[in-house]
C-alpha cells in the first residue's frame, strides 16, 4: 500500500480529536509491536494495533477510518495490559470508532439485521454489540 | 451474612442457570442474597471515550439502589456487569469533577452518589469473604476425576487495576476448583477474547475463537471448560454449532458456569443446574463421573 506522509496530515485536528477522545499519548509509542503480537483479531485486521497507533500519529484519517480493524477489535484490552508505554490502544480504536459513530455511520444497521442473529443471541450480546457499533 | 446482589439483564433468561446455581450455592454457605430493588441494565461495556459521560449514569444508578438497600458493597456474576460497574466506580472515585456531573444527570435521584459503594465479584467474595476453606468444609461431593479448563476471558482480569486476579496469570478459578476435588488443567487459551459482541454481526469470528480456545483446552484433556460471563458461554456453547460447520474435525465440549460445578459439589439440587439451557449437554459427562 502506498502511503502519503505531509506536514498538512501530521497538523490535521484528527490527530488532536484522536488524542483527547482517547486520552492517550500518541508520540509516546514507539513501535515495538507487542500490542499487535499479543492481539487475538490480527488475522482478520488489515491494519494491525501498532500500525493503527503510527497511522494516528501521522494523521492518515482516510486509511483510519476505512480499515476494517477498528470494527474487528473487540476491546479485549489484552494491548492496553501490555504496551511497555503504558498507551491504552483499544481507547484509540474507540476515539476511531466514535469519530464515525457521532456522524451517525453506523457499523450495525438494526433494521438490517436478520430475525436469527437478533433472536438467538442473549440480551448482553445485543446491547454491548449496539453500544460499540452504532451512534 | 446479608449480601446486595446486582443480577444484571442475562442472568433472568439466556444465563438463569448461573443465577440459580449461585443461588443455591450461597445459601448453602449461609449467605443470605438481597436482590437490588429496581436495578437497570448496566450497558454492559464501560465508555472508553474520555468525554462519555452519559453512559456511566447506567451502572452508578445500581450503585445508589444499593445505598438505598443500606449496602456499602454489591456482588455481581457476569463478568461484563463486574467490569462495567466497577470501572464506572473507579472512573468517578479518581475524578470527582465528572462525578459531579453525573450526580447532575441524576438530578431525579434523591440521593448523591458519592464513590462509595464497593463493587465485588462473587469469585473475590468467596476467596476473601466466605474462605475457600469454608467451602472445602461444606462440600458433600467432591468432583473427583473431573478434568476442568477455567476460562476466564477477559473481563474478570483486565484492565489490571480492577482485575480480580493476576492480568496475565490468573489462578483463583483453578484454586477454586482443586478444593472443589476436580482437576484444573491448565491451556494458554485460558484469558484470551472469545471476540465477545462479534458474535452478533460476525459470528464467523466467534466460531474461529472458539475453535482455537476449545480445541487448545481438549489437547490438555479437559472433560469441560467453565466460564464466568454469559457472553462467553454464549460463544462456547451455542457458537459450537457454527464452529462445527467451519471445522469439521472439531469435537463438541461441555460448558459450564464455574457455579454450576460449585453448586454440584456443594450438594445442590439438579433442577437448580438448569442443563436445559445449554446446547451441548453437560449430563453425559457428569453422569460418567458419577457426579449427577
Ligand atoms: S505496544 Fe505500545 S509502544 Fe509498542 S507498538 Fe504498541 S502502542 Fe506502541
Ligand atoms: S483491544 Fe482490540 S486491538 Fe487490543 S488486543 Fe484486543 S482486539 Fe486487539
Ligand atoms: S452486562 Fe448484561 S448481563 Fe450484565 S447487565 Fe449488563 S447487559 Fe445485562
Ligand atoms: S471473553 Fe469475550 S465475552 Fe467473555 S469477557 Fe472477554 S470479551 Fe467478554
Amino acid at each position: 500500500m502506498r502511503i502519503n506522509l505531509s506536514r498538512k496530515k501530521i497538523k490535521d485536528p484528527f490527530v488532536g480529536k484522536v488524542e483527547e477522545l482517547s486520552g492517550q499519548n500518541l508520540l509516546a509509542c514507539y513501535q515495538c509491536g507487542k500490542c499487535s503480537a499479543g492481539c487475538p483479531a490480527v488475522s482478520q485486521m488489515d491494519i494491525l494495533p501498532n500500525q493503527i497507533i503510527r497511522y494516528a500519529q501521522l494523521g492518515l484519517k482516510e486509511e483510519l477510518l476505512e480499515s476494517k480493524s477498528i470494527w474487528i477489535c473487540a476491546s479485549c484490552f489484552t494491548c492496553n495490559a501490555r504496551c511497555p508505554k503504558g498507551i491504552n490502544i483499544a481507547e484509540v480504536i474507540e476515539a476511531l470508532r466514535q469519530i464515525l459513530l457521532r456522524k451517525r455511520e453506523d457499523h450495525v444497521k438494526v433494521d438490517k439485521l436478520s430475525d436469527s442473529e437478533k433472536g438467538d443471541v442473549p440480551p448482553i450480546a445485543i446491547v454491548s454489540n449496539l453500544r460499540k457499533f452504532t451512534s | 451474612m446479608k449480601l446486595s446482589y446486582y443480577p444484571g439483564c442475562t442472568l433472568k433468561n439466556h444465563a438463569k442457570n448461573f443465577e440459580d446455581s449461585t443461588l443455591c450455592s450461597l445459601s448453602k454457605l449461609g449467605i443470605q442474597v438481597e436482590e437490588l430493588p429496581r436495578w437497570n441494565c448496566c450497558g454492559t461495556v464501560f465508555s472508553l471515550a474520555t468525554d462519555d459521560l452519559i453512559h456511566h449514569v447506567a451502572p452508578l444508578r445500581n450503585l445508589i439502589r444499593t445505598k438505598e438497600s443500606n449496602s456499602d458493597k454489591v456482588m455481581t456474576l457476569c463478568a461484563m456487569c463486574f467490569n462495567t460497574l466497577k470501572r464506572a466506580n473507579e472512573r468517578v472515585k479518581s475524578d470527582p469533577e465528572s462525578l459531579d456531573k453525573i450526580n447532575d444527570f441524576m438530578y431525579r435521584e434523591k440521593i448523591k452518589y458519592e464513590g462509595d459503594v464497593k463493587v465485588l465479584h462473587l469469585l473475590e467474595l468467596l476467596r476473601d469473604e466466605i474462605k475457600f476453606e469454608t467451602i472445602a468444609q461444606q462440600m458433600v461431593k467432591p468432583l473427583k476425576e473431573l478434568k476442568v479448563a477455567n476460562y476466564y476471558g477477559c473481563l474478570l482480569v483486565r484492565p489490571q487495576e480492577i482485575g480480580i486476579d493476576d492480568v496475565e496469570n490468573p489462578t483463583i478459578l483453578e484454586t477454586l476448583t482443586t478444593v472443589l476435588g476436580a482437576d484444573p488443567i491448565d491451556f494458554p487459551y485460558k484469558t484470551e477474547c472469545c471476540a465477545a459482541y462479534q458474535t452478533v454481526d460476525k459470528p464467523e469470528i466467534v466460531a474461529e475463537r472458539t475453535y482455537h480456545i476449545l480445541t487448545s483446552a481438549q489437547s490438555q484433556g479437559a472433560d469441560v471448560v467453565t466460564v464466568s460471563c454469559p457472553l462467553c458461554a454464549f460463544n462456547l456453547d451455542q457458537r459450537q454449532k457454527e464452529t462445527q460447520k467451519q471445522y469439521p474435525e472439531f469435537k463438541n465440549i461441555p460448558i459450564l458456569y464455574f457455579t454450576q460445578i460449585l453448586a454440584i459439589a456443594l450438594g445442590c439440587p439438579e433442577d437448580t443446574l438448569r442443563f436445559d439451557l445449554h446446547y451441548i449437554d453437560p449430563k453425559p459427562v457428569l453422569k460418567e463421573k458419577g457426579l449427577i
